[in-house]
């Protein structure tokens, strides 16, 4: 064993360091090809037999280099590649340059399939190379993967004098390193040429990265160059850079913005934004105050978008409808405006889209490779030019691509094709299409995480040996209450009366950790699922069936594990005190919210359960009564719910969600439990307990509800939770009973989302849970659905058995609040997944139908408004100037739309025929017609990407409404549904269920 | 969860290319100063440490004197060279005398101090380069010094570190890995397997307590057959000096 040290100087913080690293050389790293008799390896992961191709006509192992993964990872990732050899070189050039392909290269190595070995060449004696003077880190470690396969090579050379015939091949897009290579007499291709080489496998030629082929012929510089990272860094160092997170909005997706700090810096338009993508981290320079952005913006209708294309892009980068309004100044102080100079991090990820139509232009049986443009699904990344030979099969289909490149003289990035999905339009496919696009990891569970589950199956039994350490509380009253269909009860309740006259309620929630144990393949799988996703037709489980839905499940009847929360409650529902045990429970009934409201209600009833149900619900009244006291937030959602039908899975009608009191009573319980474990687990845990907090909104977002409110005369006071309880209670037009829901609505889109923490990582103050007006909170009742409860539940058996063994998985800070962020994000995306979930079966439930509906301006912008329809729960745009109608008569010099946009009281004016003016302000009624706007630019059938099309109705604005010609009154047709709703009693049950929104929300 | 840090490679090395048994490349020499009555210099891997013993002598301030035995005194000195950012620490920083009492405290049973009653030893350590395991250095230097300074003592005092990264028990760590891992430090009696200092400071889970023991143990073992040998090689060259 060889010793000898490198020496390495290092900047940290700007100060120059030398750091001093031991460098070990060593003589017992083995080659790991199994037919090798040189090397004594035990475990030979590399076959003696590796494949060939028609390019490399001899046996061969593939060696990478490092810009193949960055730029060829789909390649790579295909199963047809085997025998590869990464060297240590590659491995760490890539955990430095790309933490994701980093991670995908570390999936595949532990493929005992994919045969991939990691050869520590810079720990072989052999083969270790010491840095030239003058060399850059990159030619060093350039040099070091051609010394390392060409010890490889000259190695197997060696075994090949034993009878076989074995080559080594280097991979790689930098043409010097291939002739540098080539000079050294090794074999060395670009993946283009290696891959094209495959014949069995012509898929791949589809999958290779687009990197340097540029399709602009004319080699316009379209964007500016970015600065280089040292420029960036100096530059958000000394302030003249805003460092944020690029969030394009949803209506245009040429407009983008930053949040740095308390400022908001929009970017608006394809040059300024600069070739940076939805949810990159960029650096932004700021223009002068003067070029700052004083009106609202506009929504860009794609269509119009395509025409405008070719002027918009030799015009300078101000928007146009900026210098027609230059003069009219709605924003009291204009709203910052700037450019993007440098991406500092990109969030490229692969993207659900579709072919567009128009840009194939092969003939229906030609297999040509071409180029085409693909629409991403998620409107606010733009479109994406691939190369692939399959054009005309994949036409109509969702397909999968993945970015590569965007060239400073490339309007559009471009990608390659990674895979189909599926015809479009199709439930299943739609729904796959929302489970990527939200990155919710929806594959069956993996065998070696079901060998987690008991042996015993279906049959586990509760037994004698599980009473060890849990109190036995199967005598006891407990009821669940869930809403219908629910099959996954992760609680259920109890409540008797003590001799002092006090009561004893009981919260038993499931007890998962029982069967998930920390560190097993199952608890990992849990962690990485995070939450269990609900979509209207599906449900994406956290943890096996099995578990979810019956043996953790508390079914009623049978005994089941339990981690039970018991208060002594005074009859003014003051705790008196609290414990916490594991226990053994039976419930006695599993109630639906609907059944156990009956119950109450029906006074003939008089045994236990019913009575306890009672107590519990006045107790849960004044519960709520003094939290609303504290400052709770009443907030509202617009959500409905569909009925689907039972064979076809298609929505057949919806219906607003109903609140019962039994809701009310669930809540109220839940919320008491999960405050008192938080104060329980914080004590044992101050500096790595799992909690929740929601910080108070900022003043930016419902300053512009304030001013959009103060017509009505009316004020948000939003300084505590308790300030704008009040004021929201306060709000109440008496003339429309909606608008107070309404508010609430917009009151809730301004709110912050609630996180999960680790209590190490925030000062105490931070703490708060502004919703529910509470100082401490966490998430302890539903470890069944959300894995943060799994913590929380070791968490507190930790903090109450004192030989409860436990490791790092709970102390470590530093592990706790990496499982908060990818749990924040997994509750973000299930959350978006399951609002996408809706969108698609409305638009399913509106597919072939029109219909005329009331609903409300939430929002007024320059072309047009946002148009709320509380009875399905939908929101879309009414454009006020239709493009496609107007581009066609007038041109493109005056495109007076039909409505002006008046700035000064943010409303949309128009005039009549007979000279009456109307407006179309915040919070108005209107009436809109809802359909479904098959195919948007899909460019023919197959509906690409569909959409609602809302069309105003009333009020009658000529030109721009459409007329109310169906002789059906719009009154009448609600009743109808209505009709129908009485008709229709077949309920779906085995779709989603969507529990206790409001808890989940906080 | 993924961090970029990744202290143990898909081969099974160590960032330093060392596998999880192995200790860093160590290096010794006994007597290199002429003034003390016994000293060593050792480096383990990039940690290097000078010893000084002086005594057994009479002692300084009366307080110090013992009726029945010597005192010992530890001072440990960090060179203010010694880590990446150049920085002074004084001699009472909280750790640094918390180390002192550590090897005091290990060799106070070792030392067969009641020879030298109402006397003392000052044993000086100096760490010139730190690179992680300064308990255990410091343990090495002085046994070493104080062979070399004649002093009688039971046995060889050979001290040795071993932690526990992704579960598996890894033998002597080096800075980088000791900063992000439980350490656990033994000092052991090779001949009879007594130990004598069992430090460690963060949690380590208690299945794996025994595991890191033993490899710790082991390390202990190997050390003092270097040690052994840089002993007996230089009573050698004393001999061979002595006899011409």
């Amino acid at each position: 064993m060889l010793h000898n040290k490198s020496y390495l100087k290092r900047g940290r913080g700007g100060k120059v360091f030398k750091a001093v690293k031991e460098h070990y050389l060593r003589d017992d790293i083995w080659c790991s090809v199994e037919c090798c008799t040189i090397c004594s390896h035990t475990e030979p992961i590399l076959s003696s037999i590796p494949a060939k191709t028609k390019l490399v006509t001899k046996p061969h192992y593939i060696i990478p280099d490092t810009n193949v993964f960055m730029n060829q990872i789909d390649i790579i990732e295909h199963p047809a590649l085997q025998n590869v050899i990464i060297l240590q070189t590659v491995y760490e050039e890539l955990r430095h340059l790309s933490l994701s392909v980093y991670n995908r290269l570390k999936k595949m190595i532990n493929d005992p399939n994919r045969k991939f070995y990691v050869f520590a060449n810079e720990h072989h004696r052999d083969t270790f190379i010491e840095r030239i003077k003058e060399e850059s880190p990159n030619d060093r470690n350039d040099r070091a993967i051609r010394a390392a396969v060409k010890w490889y090579a000259t190695h197997v050379k060696q075994i090949a004098d034993k009878g076989k015939s074995l080559e080594i091949v280097l991979l790689t897009d930098d043409a010097e390193n291939i002739q540098r290579a080539k000079q050294d007499g090794l074999l060395a291709y670009s993946v283009r040429e290696y891959v094209e080489g495959m014949i069995d496998t012509p898929e791949l030629v589809d999958m290779l990265g687009n990197v340097r082929i540029s399709d602009n012929k004319d080699k316009k510089i379209v964007y500016e160059e970015h600065l280089s990272a040292s420029q960036i860094t100096n530059g958000i160092k000394n302030q003249t850079l805003y460092q944020g997170t690029l969030n394009i909005s949803m209506h245009n997706y040429l407009e983008g913005s930053i949040q740095n700090g308390d400022i908001q810096i929009t970017i608006l338009g394809r040059k300024n934004l600069n070739r940076a993508i939805q949810g990159d981290i960029v650096a932004v320079q700021l223009f002068p105050k003067s070029e700052w952005l004083r009106a609202p913006t506009a929504v860009i209708v794609e269509e119009e978008e395509e025409k405008n294309l070719a002027e918009e892009l030799q015009e300078n980068c101000k928007p146009k409808e900026q210098s027609e309004e230059a003069d009219s100044d709605l924003f009291e102080a204009p709203q910052p405006t700037g450019k993007v100079v440098g991406i500092i991090k990109k969030n490229w990820r692969p993207y659900c889209g579709f072919i567009n139509k128009q840009s194939v232009k092969g003939s229906s049986t030609s297999t040509l490779s071409e180029n085409v443009s693909v629409y991403p699904i998620d409107r606010r990344i733009p479109r994406i030019n691939i190369r692939t030979r399959q054009a005309q099969n994949l036409m109509g289909q969702r397909i999968l691509v993945a970015i590569d490149s965007w060239h400073k003289d490339s309007i559009f990035p471009m990608g390659h094709f990674v895979k189909a999905l599926g015809a479009a339009g199709d439930k299943l496919t739609e729904t796959e299409v929302l489970l990527l696009e939200h990155d919710v990891p929806h594959q069956e569970f993996a065998q070696q995480v079901l060998n987690c589950l008991p042996v015993e199956g279906d049959l586990w039994v509760v037994k004698d040996e599980h009473l060890q350490r849990r109190a036995d509380l199967r005598h006891l009253n407990v009821c669940s209450i869930d809403p219908p269909g629910c099959t996954d009860i992760d609680d259920a309740l109890h409540v008797r009366q003590l001799p002092n006259n006090n009561y004893e309620v009981g919260v038993h929630i499931a007890d998962v950790t029982h069967f998930v144990k920390p560190n097993t393949p199952l608890d990992e799988e849990a962690a990485l699922r995070g939450t269990t996703v609900y979509l209207i037709n599906k449900r994406i489980d956290m943890l096996p069936g099995l578990l979810g839905t019956n043996l953790c499940s508390l079914k009623s009847k049978v005994d089941r594990l339990a981690f039970s929360c018991i208060w002594e409650l005074s009859p003014e529902a003051e705790i008196v005190n609290v414990t916490f045990t594991k226990s053994i429970i039976s419930s006695k009934e599993s109630f639906t919210y609907e059944e156990a409201q009956a119950r109450i209600d029906d006074q003939r009833l008089q045994d236990d359960l019913t009575k306890g149900l009672r107590v519990l619900n006045d107790l849960a009244k004044k519960l709520r009564a003094r939290r609303m006291e504290r400052g709770a937030l009443t907030l509202a959602s617009p959500e409905v719910r569909y009925k689907l039908d039972f064979d076809s899975q298609d929505p057949i009608d919806v219906e607003m969600k109903e609140l019962r009191e039994t809701n009310a009573l669930v809540e109220e319980f839940m919320l008491l439990a999960n405050i008192s474990v938080a104060e329980k687990i914080y004590k044992k845990f101050a500096a790595s307990s799992l909690l929740r907090r929601h910080p108070p909104p900022t003043a930016f977002k419902l300053d512009n509800l304030n001013k959009a409110i103060s017509a009505f005369g009316l004020t948000l006071h939003y300084e505590t939770s308790k300030a704008l309880a009040d004021s929201l209670d306060e709000a109440v037009l008496p003339e429309d009973p909606y608008f107070n829901k309404l508010l609430r609505i917009l009151t809730t889109r301004c709110m912050m989302q609630a996180t999960y923490f680790c209590s190490g990582t925030f000062s105490v103050h931070e703490y708060r849970h502004y919703g529910l007006a509470s100082e401490i909170y966490t998430h302890f009742t539903s470890p069944i659905r959300r894995y943060s409860d799994v913590i929380v539940h070791r968490m507190l058996a930790a903090s109450i058995y004192d030989d409860e063994v436990y490791g790092s998985e709970l102390i470590d800070k530093k592990k706790i609040e990496q499982l908060c962020d990818v749990l924040n994000h997994r509750h973000r995306m299930a959350q978006m997944a399951a609002r996408s979930s809706v969108e698609l079966h409305t638009n399913l439930f509106f597919k072939g139908k029109t219909e005329q509906v009331e609903g409300y301006v939430t929002r007024v912008l320059k072309n047009g408004f946002v148009v709320l329809v509380q009875k399905y729960g939908i929101e879309g745009i009414v454009y006020s100037s239709d493009n496609s109608k107007t581009k066609l008569n007038t041109t493109a010099s005056n495109s007076t739309s039909l409505i002006i946009y008046n700035s000064h009281d943010n409303s949309l004016d128009s005039i009549t025929g007979d000279g009456k003016k109307i407006s179309i302000k915040l919070f108005d009624k209107v009436i809109v017609q809802v359909s479904v706007d098959e195919d948007l630019v899909g460019g023919g059938a197959g509906g690409m990407r569909q959409k609602l099309k809302l069309e105003l109705v009333k009020p009658v604005v000529p030109g721009l409404s459409v007329s109310n010609d169906t002789s059906t009154d719009n009154n009448e047709i609600i009743e109808e549904n209505n009709y129908n709703n009485k008709k229709d009693k077949r309920e779906n049950t085995n779709g989603g269920r969507k529990k206790k929104m409001k808890i989940e929300n906080m | 969860m993924s961090s970029r840090l990744e202290l143990i490679g898909p081969q099974g090395l160590r960032t330093d290319g060392r596998r999880f048994n192995e200790l860093r490349n160590m290096n010794c020499k006994p007597s290199v100063l002429s003034q003390a009555d016994g000293s060593a210099y050792i480096e383990q891997g990039n940690t290097k440490c000078l010893a000084a013993v002086y005594g057994p002598r009479e002692a300084r301030t009366k307080a110090q004197v013992l009726h029945n035995r010597a005192n010992i005194n530890v001072e440990i000195s960090l060179a203010p060279f010694s880590m990446e950012e150049r920085k002074k620490r004084s001699k009472s920083d909280k750790r640094i005398l918390e180390i002192a009492s550590a090897v005091k405290q290990t060799f106070e049973p070792i030392i067969m101090t009641e020879l030298y009653a109402r006397s003392q030893i000052d044993i000086y350590l100096q760490i010139l380069q730190f690179d992680g395991g300064t308990v255990q250095i410091c343990i090495n230097a002085a046994t070493l010094a104080i062979i070399d300074a004649g002093i009688p003592m039971k046995d060889y005092v050979c001290a040795c570190s071993a932690g526990c990264i992704d579960d598996e028990p890894v033998l002597d760590l080096n800075h980088l890995e000791e900063s992000n891992t439980p350490e656990l430090t033994v000092a052991l009696l090779p001949k009879n397997d007594k130990i004598t200092l069992l430090q460690m400071e963060s949690r380590l889970h208690i299945d794996k307590f025994q595991q890191v023991m033993e490899m710790a143990a082991k390390g202990c073992k190997e050390i003092h057959t270097v040690l052994d040998k840089a002993v007996r090689e230089n009573i050698k060259d004393l001999l061979k000096k002595s006899s011409i």
